[in-house]
Formats: C-alpha cells, structure tokens, sequence
C-alpha cells in the first residue's frame, strides 16, 4: 500500500500513535494500559460470566476467538499495511490441527474418524493425519504450521515487493485454493461438512456447560495474553519500523533495513494468531468447515478490525466483537431483513467514522480537551476532513 | 520496562487462566453422557416450535419456500385448535446458508426459546452441523430434504426419502427402460458424492457400466467440459445431482450441445417443481426427476394442499417434494406429541412408531426404529408446462432403509 501515509484510517489514528507518541507522560500511559488491562480482565473473567447465559457465555467465547483474529490484522494490517484478506487459511490450518486432534481422540487410540468410515474408501488412517494423535504434534502445530505457511509464502512475496492490491488477491486466491481442496478430499477431511461433533477437550467431555466454561476462560485469557503481546510489538522499536514501512517502504530500506523482514514478521506473528484462533474456536463451537476459511469469512475477519479501528490496539478486537455479536443480535431480531440492517451499519461506520469505533474515544477525548465543542456531525466531518487532509 | 510490565500482565492472565481452569473441571469423557438436555417451555397457552432455515445466501430460495409451506401447517394446526390445546407459537432464525451458523441458531432456539421442536435445515452440512446439537441438549429436529442416507440421529426425524427410496428407485426405473450405462454429474459436496458412490455399487450388481463421473464447484456455471465428456461417451442416461444454480449451465450447455431427452435423458434428484421454474422449461422438457411427491399427484389431500398453498402464497407459487415433506413433519409431530399426551422429547420419540398420516404425497407412516417415514417412490417427467407429472410409482410405500442393510450389494457402504 504505497499511498498509506494518505490513508484516512491511518491518519485519524485516534489514541495517539504509540510509535510516534511524543515522550509527554509515558508513566501516565503506562498506567492507563495496566488499568486497561485489569479492567478488560475483570470484564470477562468476572462480569460476563455472572451475567450471560451459558449459551451466551459460548456465543461470546466464539466471538472472543474471531477477535484474536483481528489483533494480528490488527498488527499486519493496521501497523504494517499489509492487506491481509486470506486469514481465513491460517484460522482454518489451527481450526483442522484442533479438530483433528480432537475428533482421534473422539475415535479412541486406533480407530479411524466417524466421517472417515462413512465418506472414506480407506482402510487405515491416511499419513498425514497420524501425527495429530499426538497432543504433543498437534497443539504445538496449530501455531506454527499457520506461521510456517506464512512464512513460506510471506518470504516469496515480500522478497519480490508485492505490495496492495497484488498482496490482498494472491491471499484470496489461497484461501479459495484451500477450500477447493477441502471440499474436493472428502475422504480424509470431511469436504463440505468440515470436521464436526466433536465430543471431548482433552479428555473433558464438552458436552458439559462447566467444560464449556472452562474453554471460555481459556480463550478469554488467549486474548488477553496475544492483546499483551500486540501492544509490546508495538511499542517496542520493532513497532516503530513496522509503521515506517508501512508508510515509507523505499526510505526504511534506504536507511539500510530490509522491509521484508520487517513485514515478514508482522505477518507471520497474524498468522500464528489467526492459527491460534482457529484452534481454540473448534472446542467452543465444535465444528470447523470450508464454510468458514474461505474468501467471504475471510473478508469478514477484515471488515471487523475496519469497523473497530484498525491502527489501534482495542480497536480490532472491539471491532470485531461488534461485528459477530451484531450478526447474532440482529438476525435473532430480524431473521428476514437483517443483512440489510448490517451492510448499512458498515456503510453508516465507514462513512462517517473512518478510524473506526475507536475513534469515537478520540472524539470524547478532545471535547474533555477543553476545545470549543461543535455539534456531532460537525465533528464528524471535520474528522472526515482531517482524515482527507 | 514494557517487556517487564508486558510479562506481569501475562503471568497474571495465565494464572488467572490456570485458576479458573482447575475451579472449572467438570465432567469427563469416559463419564458418558451426561448432558442434562433442556426442557421446552411448555407453561404457557402457547407451544413454541423452531423454524431453522437460510433466509439469506445461496440456499435461501429454496429454503424460504420450506419456512413458507411449514408456516401453512402451523396455521392449519393453529385454527383447528393446535396442540395438546396449545397453539402452536413459531421462532424464526436465519441459517444464512452458513453450517456453523446452523448450529448457533439451533442452540439458541433450543436453549434460549426453549421450543418443544425445531423443523428445518436443507444441506447436509447443515444437518451434520446441527446434530451434535440435539443430541448435545436431547431436542428434536425435523429434518424435510431427501438425503443421501448412512445416519440416524436418536433425536432427528428426516421426513424427507433416504436412499433407497429416491436413488435406488430412480435406479430401478433406468433399469428396467433398458439403460446399461450411466454417466454421474454432480455438485461437489457430500450428497452428491455419497449418492454416487451407492449409484456406482448399484451399477456393479446389477451389471451397468458407469461411464463417468464428474463433480463441479457448488455454484459452478462452467460445463463445457463435462458436457463434451458426456456426449462423447455415449451413456444411455445421466445420473445428475447437481445441486442449485449450476443445473441451470449445466441444462443450457446440454441443450446446445444437441442432447435431448430421448437421445440420453438425464434422472435428475435435486430438481423440484421451483427449479424447474427457474431453469427454463424449454431445457427441461422430457427430462426425468425421482421424487416422493409432485404438485400434480392425485389425492383429495393434496388438492387440499395445493390449493392451501396457492391462496396464501400466490397463485403461481409451485408446491415440490421438500416442501410437501416439511409440511408434513409439522402433521407428524402434532400425531406424535397427542400420541404421547406430552410434549416431553423422549415420550414423544417413544410415541413415534406407527404414526400415520394422510400427506399429499399419500399415506406416509413413521418407522420409529429408523425415525424416517415410509413413503412411495416415483418418478417424473417434465411438462412443457413446467409441472412434472408422474410416469412411474413403486406401488406402495417403501420402507425406509438408510443405511441399505436389506441391499446386498450396498455391504461395503458404510
């Protein structure tokens, strides 16, 4: 993306940019970061579990998942500028290391996969789905075999300076080549119905809403854990590098780096937390499909971090979460019109607030500036104006 | 100082994790299944019911024509005095033709609406997606769409024909025309290549020569290709399980490519009255379909039906097999739920067995070993008047077999 420094989303970044932060208050940051953090803590460990449901506590462990998501574009995309609109491959590489793990040990120490005996004309588990049986393969494979994809792939074109437009089609092209593939091995991945019915966690029977919680509470403190870790490559000089590549590649290389190292970590560090994602998703949800690892769900990952606010560390997740939670609010509501209801929501966000959701603190943080406080669409658009400037 | 700061932050969060972890162990694998399942909420006047369909996405135009004749059973219940002195208070949800969403919206229906039953679904993946569901939270599914068998759900009941009452007939029909060699076309999902895979094992006992086989991409529009490959193998007919859309190319390129129905007319399983409508009648005309049920089978019943169905939806709405199928599995329940004198999942399940009904299609009686239905295969042929009318029937109800045990050339299936 060559023409990011123009980007309005870039340049309405709200909170200010913590590369760029002048060195006014670092303690005063600090603070507010830590209280951040215990307040979201709080949040899910403590007050969402009184108050939702079961079935709401899982509808919310699914959404936290597609936040983690969202913290690597986040990264890659907010930061670095790279349009990475094939996530959908690395949550769906975690999703299937997860899930066929879980569905070997559903089977039992020998036996083959339910859909494998139903679909399959095999005989005995195919090679590459031996290694899954093993916890100690598999987990560690739903990180890395994500980042080794990305690295592979990342290497090849970051060397080569495939940049916007090119970057964000050739990862279509992978996540449409991936569900392609799925669908067509039936066989040996299930096809079109993905890996479903998946009885056991570890040998915790999920069926069982305390195990249901349980998982919750795992990918609640996975994302607290991966916003920690998001915020430290951000702040770090590392951080500082990845936006001056974003915004300047030819002069970071002039100054003697190499921005393909530089991006090749921002999006291997996505994917490994897309992988992530994808692999705590299978046991709150219990399913993993074609249906959601290609172009569409993909494009769907994107569109949340750009409703919350893409160069910003909160904003990708609460994007997100707003995303899926008003999937699921507005389709209980209005089952017959509500996709209507929610491309307008994007249209009305991306037009008149194109930092994202984020921004509107940014708004609310001005006006406790003491400035003269115009009205909200005057606001608006001067924010708008701001952004095109 | 970050580093340090960002470390505490995540020692805390993992024992915090580690903490609610180990408070949080419940029940283990090996423990068997101890789900509790959830009770329908049977308090009031009212009795609330499922409605899991897509409204949105691929499958939306054949799904909402399912929630529409399945909303007609509910009011004909409804102003007859509904259920158990109940009537009947329907909960919509969008599948929006997304298999995970499948099972959100069912969790939600059962868990959050509490309904004593959930009518829907189309695809497989849908099914397969849902089912661990009803299992899970021990609720019932009502399941309309022909399928391509090999599953029996304790807590689904698939109205719609299993294999050997759609394919297999179909298969016989061909047979018996003098057909030795077939040609399969299909979508590229489960049904599609289970279906053939019980079509090629068909061919092999009963001494047809399978000539092809060839899958195209759900939704896909390019066949070009297969079409030439069809022709130039000179099968006596095609086996297609296209699925939505693609029949459409698929049909145009047959046309054009000069095949006719009389030259190798194509037995299609996946195209009703509505398809018909949208393909074209001048690329149908002559074609075959193997179904349960057609607008224009004869019966007082159906008459009734279709004449319900026009004045509420319009006249020209047709009426198709899954439709009729999802009409009838509201009619079912009702006759199970009075059987049983309760609403309760498992009374109703045992209350099952031997259930009738009048249905449009003919009399259709419940198998509550399988928890499939009992019903009369037939094949059709395609009017220039876009219905499909009738040229074969398997005489009487066929009992439902989905697993093809009483078929001794299906033993290496499943």
């Amino acid at each position: 993306m060559t023409t990011v420094a123009r980007d309005p989303v870039a340049a309405a970044d709200p909170a200010p940019a913590p590369p760029t932060r002048p060195a006014a208050g670092p303690s005063r940051h600090r603070y507010r970061a830590a209280a951040g953090f215990a307040f979201g803590a709080a949040l899910l460990f403590a007050v969402a579990p009184l108050v939702l449901s079961d079935f709401r506590l899982s509808l919310l462990a699914k959404y936290l998942c597609v936040a983690m998501v969202a913290v690597g574009i986040g990264l890659a995309w907010g930061r670095g500028g790279m349009l990475t609109l094939g996530q959908g491959v690395f949550f769906g590489l975690g999703g299937y290391a997860m899930a066929m793990h879980l569905k070997l040990a559903d089977a039992g120490p020998g036996n083959m996969p339910d859909f494998m005996l139903l679909y399959g004309q095999l005989d005995e588990l195919p090679l590459w789905w031996r290694p899954f049986a093993s916890p100690w393969f598999a987990l560690p494979a739903t990180v890395l075999l994500p980042m080794a994809v990305a690295f592979v792939l990342g290497s090849l074109v970051f060397r080569r300076r495939v940049r916007g437009a090119y970057f964000a089609i050739l990862s279509q092209a992978l996540a449409a080549a991936m569900v392609i593939l799925l669908i067509g091995q039936q066989g040996t991945t299930g096809g079109t119905n993905g890996l479903t019915d998946i009885q056991g966690f570890f040998g915790y029977d999920l069926d069982d809403p305390v195990n249901q919680r349980m998982v919750y509470f795992i990918i609640a403190g996975t994302l607290l854990a991966l916003l920690a870790l998001a915020r430290h490559l951000t702040q770090c000089r590392y951080g500082e590098l990845l936006v001056a590549v974003r915004d300047s590649e030819e002069r970071v290389r002039f100054l003697g780096y190499d921005p393909a190292t530089v991006k090749l970590v921002a999006y291997v560090v996505a994917a490994g937390m897309a992988g992530l994602a994808g692999a705590l998703f299978v046991p709150a949800v219990g399913i993993i499909s074609p249906a959601l690892i290609g172009i569409v769900p993909s494009i769907e990952f994107v569109i949340g971090v750009a409703v919350g606010g893409r160069a910003t560390l909160l904003g990708p997740v609460l994007g997100a979460v707003a995303v899926v939670w008003a999937r699921t609010a507005l389709s209980e509501r209005f089952p017959g019109t509500w996709t209507y209801l929610q491309g307008l929501l994007f249209v009305v966000v991306v037009a008149f607030l194109p930092g994202g959701l984020a921004s509107l603190i940014g708004l609310a943080r001005r006006r406790d500036d003491g400035e003269p406080r115009p009205g909200l669409l005057r606001r608006l658009r001067l924010r708008r104006r701001e952004g095109a400037a | 100082m970050t580093l340090i700061r960002g470390r505490r932050i995540l020692a805390g969060a993992m024992t915090l994790v580690a903490a609610a972890a180990l408070a949080a162990c419940g029940s283990k694998t090996t423990d068997g299944n101890t789900a509790a399942g959830v009770a329908a909420d049977v308090s009031g006047d009212t009795v609330k019911v499922g409605l899991l369909n897509s409204l949105s996405g691929t499958m939306a135009i054949s799904e909402v024509t399912v929630r529409d004749s399945i909303m007609l059973a509910i009011e004909e219940i409804n102003a007859a005095g509904g259920v158990l002195d109940k009537k009947i208070e329907p909960v919509g949800e969008d599948g929006a033709s997304d298999w995970p969403t499948f099972a959100e919206k069912a969790e939600k229906l059962i868990r959050e609406d509490r309904v004593a039953a959930v009518f829907g679904c189309w695809t497989s993946a849908s099914r397969k997606a849902v089912k661990p569901v009803f299992e899970k939270n021990k609720a019932l599914l009502f399941y309309p769409v022909q399928y391509e068998g090999l599953e029996q759900s304790p807590y689904i009941f698939y109205t719609g024909a299993t294999t050997n009452q759609q394919i297999v007939p179909g298969l016989d029909y061909l047979k018996a025309q003098g057909a030795t060699s077939l040609y399969l076309v299909g979508s590229d999902y489960v049904f599609p290549r289970t279906a053939n895979k019980i079509i090629k094992a068909y061919a092999e006992a009963n001494g047809m020569k399978v000539l092809g086989e060839d899958y195209a991409p759900l939704g896909s529009t390019e066949f070009g290709t297969i079409t030439n490959k069809v022709k130039s193998s000179g099968a006596d007919a095609v086996f297609n399980t296209l699925n939505g859309d693609s029949n459409v190319a698929f049909f145009k390129e047959y046309k054009s490519a000069g095949l006719t129905a009389a030259s190798m007319p194509v037995v299609s399983v996946s195209i009703a009255e509505e398809e018909v409508k949208s393909i074209g009648t001048q690329y149908l005309e002559g074609q075959l379909t193997a179904w349960n049920y057609y607008q224009t089978t004869p019966g007082a019943a159906n008459e009734k039906f279709v004449a319900a169905y026009k004045a509420k939806y319009g006249a020209d709405k047709p009426t198709s097999d899954p439709m009729e199928a999802a009409y009838v599995s509201v009619y079912l329940w009702k006759a199970m739920v009075e059987k049983a004198g309760t609403f309760d999942v498992e009374k109703v399940r045992e209350a099952s067995d031997g259930i009738t009904f009048e249905a449009p299609e003919g009399l259709v009686t419940v198998d509550g070993a399988t928890q499939h239905i009992a019903k009369t295969a037939r094949v059709g042929k395609v009017g220039a008047d876009g219905l499909i009318t009738e040229v074969w029937n398997s005489g009487q109800p066929i009992t439902p077999d989905p697993y093809l045990k009483s078929y001794p050339w299906a033993g290496g299936l499943s």
